[in-house]
Order: structure tokens, then sequence, then C-alpha cells
């Protein structure tokens, strides 16, 4: 119901994101917007207010929704207010977020709202949290993705993280943000480069390729302690880190046997096992989200394509064949579709093959696309491209109608991953 | 209208049954379900990298000498190296053949166009070419190491074929300035 009674709305957006390192800036929207209402929730000055701002950003970014000004009102509506589903169907909302902040007598604070669909007039459920006013952030970024989940069907990513990497002069940091962008906190900073940032299954590790000792090593370095693991360190290049999705094992880019050949091992470097035998290079391996194949990048054909294989190795099967450049293969979470970069006239775009009738589809119109990732709902995919000679990273989505441009206030920006959900 | 008022009148009482009712239970019945707080997991910072040194080999870093020549240049998609470049390849074979204690890291370059992790191959590809040809010019194998470090090293930052051609080339490091 709520889907046809939407209101066809094509126009472009532009929503200048608040005071982050990483600002959003909105670049094209979906054609159909749910109209929603976020009334300010009551009392959220007590922590330092913000909740419902955070709450309809989130909402208008993902494309999907339009926020409707709602004016404050004296008493203020909180969760509790009965809803006249006539008045806020005649200012044109098709959804409706109540909600309000209790300070607590213990010093923490209670967030309460509740959801309703004005065109069904029904209540879609309602959540409490008590939170420490350093959760705000967090906990509007959930209550936006229960939302999102309520009137779209499927799981909204406002909670999941991502990880980039900021070139600042010779500087290099590996960064964690929220996923718009905001309280980016630097897990690992370096005088050499770090590519290839990988989120492990759990969301608590990371893999990368760090040039630290002057050649590519493989670490996993956990999140919360800064402890870091070499996982491959061998003679040689060690690079392209990819997980396993139960986390038991890594899929590595090895040197060690000649070549640039893809290896299994474990996440504690032990366990090496060759998988391919080729005199090209075989690299960028990726786990298949039911873990039984792994895509990779391979030259063996003249020129680099995008090939499959069993995940205990064997015969490859070539997948990509349109074009003479076809790299960086990303599997979408439903294994349906694989968004990988190919060069088109000397332009590097982001490409998205529906792998049940090949079908291919440009997402992209900017020329030095890299390192694609799919948002964990596999919604939206995040690369990383160059915009006047700036590195910034960019999200469209899988339909290539939302778009987004998320750049640094300083430094190039680039090897977005994005992180898997989290509870 | 009047159905509507009779609405109205009812939704007030449920409005104000949820009150009470929230007022006589702590946890409050408003809302359907208890979330679980969203924390903000905990990111530790670490700082990685080291300065390089430099050899101990004096002739190494002699500038008249050539083997203070350490970079190998590229045609575009080309990893063999080039006849230019030979004579500096065979002083250094000749290097590590009259200095067993000498060990060398090869590392690969390309230019910034393409996939970082393929570009790593592409370098890969270019320093294993200089390392087979050390060691048929007499160098041993344990003393060389083969690295690449795709495009994440350029040499000149621009963005033409200019700057590419610095870019697309293989560095010789000895033992101390790595």
């Amino acid at each position: 119901m709520l889907s046809r009674t939407i209101t066809l709305i094509a126009a472009l957006a532009c929503v200048p994101a608040a005071h982050a390192q990483l600002s959003i800036e909105i670049t094209g929207a979906g054609a159909q917007r749910v109209p929603i209402a976020v009334a300010p929730f009551a009392g959220e000055a007590a922590l330092g207010g913000g909740i419902t701002g955070i709450v309809r950003a989130d909402l208008e970014r993902s494309g999907l929704f339009r926020g409707l000004e709602v004016p404050p009102m004296s008493p203020p509506l909180t969760e509790a207010s009965s809803v006249s589903y006539p008045e806020w169907r005649a200012r044109l909302a098709d959804a409706l977020l109540l909600g309000s902040v209790l300070e607590r007598p213990d010093g923490r604070y209670e967030v309460r709202f509740r959801l309703f669909d004005v065109v069904k007039q029904a209540p879609l459920g309602g959540v409490a949290y008590t939170l420490g006013k350093d959760q705000a952030r967090a906990t509007a970024h959930r209550i936006a993705d229960f939302v999102y989940e309520k009137l779209t069907g499927e799981k909204g990513v406002f909670s999941t993280r991502i990880a980039y990497v900021v070139k600042r002069g010779n500087r290099y940091e590996l960064q964690i943000a929220d996923s718009d962008g905001a309280g980016a906190q630097t897990a690992l900073a370096s005088f050499e480069p770090i590519i290839s940032p990988a989120w492990s299954p759990d969301g608590r590790r990371l893999a990368y390729v760090s040039f630290e000792n002057k050649k590519p090593v493989v670490y996993v370095h956990a999140l919360a302690d800064g402890k870091r693991q070499v996982v491959a360190n061998f003679k040689g290049s060690n690079s392209a880190p990819a997980w396993s999705p139960d986390g038991a094992r890594l899929a590595v880019t090895l040197s060690r046997e000649g070549g640039s050949q893809i290896f299994l091992i474990n996440p504690d470097g032990s366990g090496v096992r060759r998988l391919t035998s080729s005199s090209a290079i075989d690299t960028e391996p990726r786990f298949s989200p039911d873990g039984r194949f792994i895509y990779f990048t391979s030259d063996r054909g003249g020129s680099p394509q995008v090939y499959r294989m069993p995940a205990s190795g064997g015969e490859p099967q070539r997948v990509t064949f349109e074009g003479s450049y076809n790299v960086s293969p990303r599997i979408s979470p439903d294994g349906k579709t694989l968004a990988y970069i190919t060069r088109n006239e000397g332009k590097f775009q982001v490409a998205l093959l529906d792998l049940s009738n090949r079908q291919v589809q440009i997402l992209t119109d900017s020329d030095r696309d890299e390192s694609p990732s799919f948002a964990p709902n596999g919604r939206m995919i995040l690369l990383a491209t160059v915009i006047a000679g700036r590195g910034v990273l960019s999200a469209v989505s899988a339909d290539a109608r939302v778009k987004q441009r998320l750049s640094a206030t300083a430094g190039d920006v680039r090897e977005p991953a994005w992180g898997p959900f989290i509870d | 209208m009047r159905a509507l008022v009779v609405t109205l009148a009812a939704a007030a009482m449920l409005a104000a049954c949820a009150t009470s009712t929230d007022k006589s239970t702590q946890e409050g019945a408003k809302v359907e379900e208890r979330g679980k707080p969203a924390s903000k997991p905990e990111v530790a910072r670490v700082e990685a990298g080291k300065p390089a040194g430099s050899s101990t080999f004096a002739a190494l870093k002699d500038p008249n000498n050539i083997l203070s020549k350490r970079s190998i240049y590229y045609d575009y998609d080309k990893f063999d190296v080039r006849d230019d470049y030979r004579s500096l390849v065979e002083a250094h074979a000749k290097f590590l053949r009259e200095n067993p204690s000498a060990k060398m890291l090869v590392q690969g370059n390309t230019d910034e166009r393409g996939s970082r992790e393929y570009n790593v191959g592409l370098g890969q590809r270019r320093s294993d070419g200089v390392k087979r040809m050390l060691q048929l010019l007499g160098a041993r194998e344990e003393q060389i190491e083969s690295v690449s470090l795709g495009e994440e090293k350029p040499q000149t930052d621009g963005h033409n074929e200019d700057a590419w051609s610095k870019n697309r080339r293989s560095d010789m490091l000895y033992n101390g300035e790595y």
C-alpha cells in the first residue's frame, strides 16, 4: 500500500552533511522516495540534540526517503502522542516517526520512538533504548535502521562502519568511520602505503596490505586493541587479502613461488596452500557469499579479466568477456551480481554484471574508479574515484540511481571497504 | 463527522492509557521492543614504519660509479629490461658476484592507471625480470628478493605520460637501504 501511494519525485537533492571529517554530498536520488515526517524528538536537547537530524539525514542519504519538515509543536509530539492520520496525510506524509528523549535519574538517557504507516493508518512498532550521552549518534543510526527495514523490507546499513585510507603528504592513515563518514578514528598511521583493507566477517578485524617494510606484507589487525598479526610476509610480495565467509581462512596473492598466484592461508599465518598455478598474474581473490567459489583477476588470456574457480582450487572459468580490462571483482551479498572495474575508452568505471542473464551495466560516469565495495545489504556500492585531482569516495546504488560523494577536508581518500552488519 | 470524533476520543483514551501504563511500569509499555544499546566500537591507534638507512658499501654511493644508478625504466605495458639498461644490470650483477654478503631488494613499480592490486602483480613481473637477469649474469638467487610496490610509490606525482614513464620502473636497493 505504502509503495503504491508514493509520490513521484525525480528531483536532485543536495544535502550537505554537517561537521564530519568526511562530508557527504548526495548527487542523485531514487526516482521514488517515500515522504516521511520525522518529528523533532521531544527533549533531545538533553542529549545535545541531533537524534532527529541524524535519523533524517540517514534516511535521505539512502535516496529512498524524503524528509518532510515538521515544525516544533506545543506540547511537543512524542511517541505517546495520539496520531491523527488524516492530518499527516494532508501533510503528504506516507510515514511518521515520533520519539522522545528522557534523562534518567542515573544520568543515562532513555530514547523511545514509534513508527507509523500513515497510508495504512497503522503503527509499525517502536523501540526504547537506554544509553549514555556518547551513544547518541549510534542510537540514531539504529533508529534509522529500524525505519528503513520496516518501510523497505530490507536491512538498513546506517549502523555499519566503513574503512578507508587517507593520504596526506607522505602520511597514510587507515581510518574507520560510521557509514555516514562521521566519527572517523585512525586504526593505523604509517609513512608507507596501506592498501586493500578487508573486514573480517565479524567486523572486529581488518586484513590489509602495508608497505612499512618496503614491500607488501599482509596483516590482520584487531580494531579494539590494535593488536596486529603478520599473516603473510614471505619472500617476495604478499597482497590482496580476502576473508572466507566463515572467517576461518584468507585468500591472498603471493609471489613466493614466482609470479603472482593465489593461496589460502589461516589468519594466524599457518596452513599455506596454493590455489592457482599459472604463469599469469592471478590476484584480487574474493569468496562468493556461500564460500564455494573464489572470483579473481587474471591475465592468463592476454588481458586482465575476471575468472571464477572452486574455493578449494580447480579449473577456472572466465566470467567477464566484454572489453580488454576487467578487474577488482566484488560479488554482491546475495551472490547474484558481480561488481568490477572496467576500462571503457580509457575511463575506469564500475560495471555490474547480472550473473543470471549476463547483462552488464555501467553504474558510474566518473573516469578513475577503483576498489568497489558492496554495502552489506547490497543496495549501495562504495568506490574510490578522483574528482578535480583529488581522491574521494563515492557511492552508487546497484540500480545506478542514487549517488553520493564523500570527501575529506584535506588529503586523498581511497581504498574503501564497507563493513558487515553488526549486532 | 461523528465517527471521526469517536475515533479521536478513542485515540485520546488509548493515549491516556498508554501514559498511565508507562507510569506504572518502569520499562514503559509505549513501545514494543527494548533495544540493545548501540555502542560505538573502540578503535586503537597504531603507528607503523621506520626510516630507511644507507648501505655500507662505498661504491654504491659514489655518484661517479654506475652502481649509484639504481632505476630501470620501462615502456608502457612492457616488463623486460630494455637494451639500454643492460650495462647497468650487468654492473650490479658483477657487484653481487664479487660481494657475496651483499643483498638486493628489487622493487617493481607501475604507473597509476588501473587496479592497485593488479598493478602489484605487474610491478612484480618487472622486478622478477630484473632478478632473473641478475641471476643469469651470475648473482645468486638468495642474494636477491624481487617485490612490487605497484603504483603506490611514484617517483613523480603527475597524471600524464611524462610522469607515468618515470613511474614505470624497477629500483634496486642494497641491504642497509631498506
